[in-house]
């Protein structure tokens, strides 16, 4: 089973960045980073999220996300935006109640079980929320 | 209702309409630009009347632009327009619940679409906003509008341009509701207290919304807009409803 994994923020650079810390972990994992509102401002769009979303789950091909995506989101509108693109799309997808980053890094490294699921990972992206710093 | 040899030319002259709609929707929301941000400076980011106003005329034109329009696809296609060019919440509340709520027009615009396609959008509203009546949201105007809409279609029998005139009463109603409490939902509920006295931009703009359709539905029949309010008396409540016997269980109350 694989699982990928969709990275949702209002700034295209901070879901990139999240993807590059997270990609770290990541192995064969597929990831990809979604974000900005699409004229270089600040925001999401529900179509760009549901093509990440294509990008990432299952196509057919070797690395496809068969057992669907985790889908990582920051705040507000984002969380509406990610909840309608999955609504519209054809591809497996939940949403983690989990902190964007932390949450992202946590679900890499739990879709790299080989035993890995949607929820496995889903609740490992969760559990970041438990996280303490200090 | 549908389905007869006109159903090609009914569904036509439908989806012209909606398309007229949605028309008139975007030039009163650019004139309520200011307004709208007015409101929302008071209580939240000052964006909803620009972002309305864009997102509205790009609807506009996607919608202007269709060959050979049915209510469905305006709907989508509206939606869809929303959800990328409005920004924040509203993208998705407005834009999304309108692709949703489209699919209920798929056999054209009726009484009884009319009425699915407003149960389903508020749902979504709901849904997606996690908000309900007295958050000081949109839903708000929303849901007394969609509740004496169905009410005076399914039990009180009326004209569905009559029942759309007592939900755009329904509605304002719900608007002025907003003023006195509290936000809880929103930009506007990390105000707390501050929020109330303030009016809501998103049920102000919903509001704005329903008196245009209400406005393009009466133009279209070639009627006046009915003279009516949302408590005005309808049809006596003949049916099983004798004297005395109010023990009726509120829904959902068990």
């Amino acid at each position: 089973m694989t699982v990928g994994l969709v990275v949702v923020s209002h700034s295209a650079r901070a879901a990139e960045g999240i993807v590059e810390i997270a990609a770290e972990m990541a192995g064969e994992t597929r990831i990809e980073a979604v974000g900005g509102d699409g004229r270089g401002g600040i925001g999401t769009v529900p179509d760009d999220i549901e093509d990440a979303l294509a990008a990432v789950g299952d196509d057919g091909g070797d690395s496809s996300a068969d057992d669907g995506v985790v889908v990582l989101v920051d705040l507000g509108s984002a969380v509406m935006n990610a909840e309608v693109a999955i609504e519209l799309s054809d591809v497996d997808a939940v949403i983690a109640d989990a902190p964007v980053l932390e949450g992202a890094v946590n679900a890499a490294v739990a879709a790299t079980d080989p035993s890995t699921t949607l929820e496995s990972v889903r609740e490992q992206a969760e559990a970041a929320s438990e996280i303490s710093k200090v | 209702m549908s389905g007869n040899d006109e159903h090609g030319d009914d569904e036509h002259d439908a989806g012209e309409a909606v398309v007229a709609a949605v028309e008139a929707v975007a030039e009163r929301i650019e004139a309520e630009r200011d307004h709208l941000t007015d409101l929302d400076s008071a209580i939240g980011d000052a964006d909803h009347g620009g972002n309305m106003a864009r997102g509205w005329a790009k609807a506009a034109g996607a919608a202007g632009d269709l060959e050979d329009p049915d209510p469905e696809a305006v709907a989508k296609t509206v939606g869809k327009t929303l959800m990328s060019e409005v920004g924040g919440a509203s993208g998705p509340l407005f834009g999304g619940s309108l692709v949703f709520a489209g699919a209920e027009l798929a056999d054209g615009v009726t009484a009884e679409t009319a009425v699915a396609f407003a149960e389903t959008y508020l749902e979504k509203v709901e849904d997606r906003g996690d908000a309900r009546i007295g958050d000081g949201t949109m839903v708000d105007a929303l849901t007394p509008a969609v509740h004496t809409f169905k009410k005076s279609i399914e039990v009180d029998d009326l004209e569905p341009l009559e029942a759309l005139a007592k939900a755009v009463d329904a509605a304002e109603r719900g608007v002025a509701f907003t003023v006195p409490i509290r936000a809880r939902k929103g930009r506007a509920s990390y105000l707390g207290w501050r929020s109330v006295g303030h009016q809501d931009p998103g049920a102000t703009s919903t509001l704005f919304i329903l008196e245009e359709v209400l406005e393009v539905a009466a133009d279209r029949l070639d009627a006046e807009v009915p003279e009516t309010d949302a408590t005005s008396p309808t049809i006596p409540d003949d049916a099983e409803s004798e004297p005395g016997s109010d023990d009726a269980t509120p829904e959902g109350a068990e």
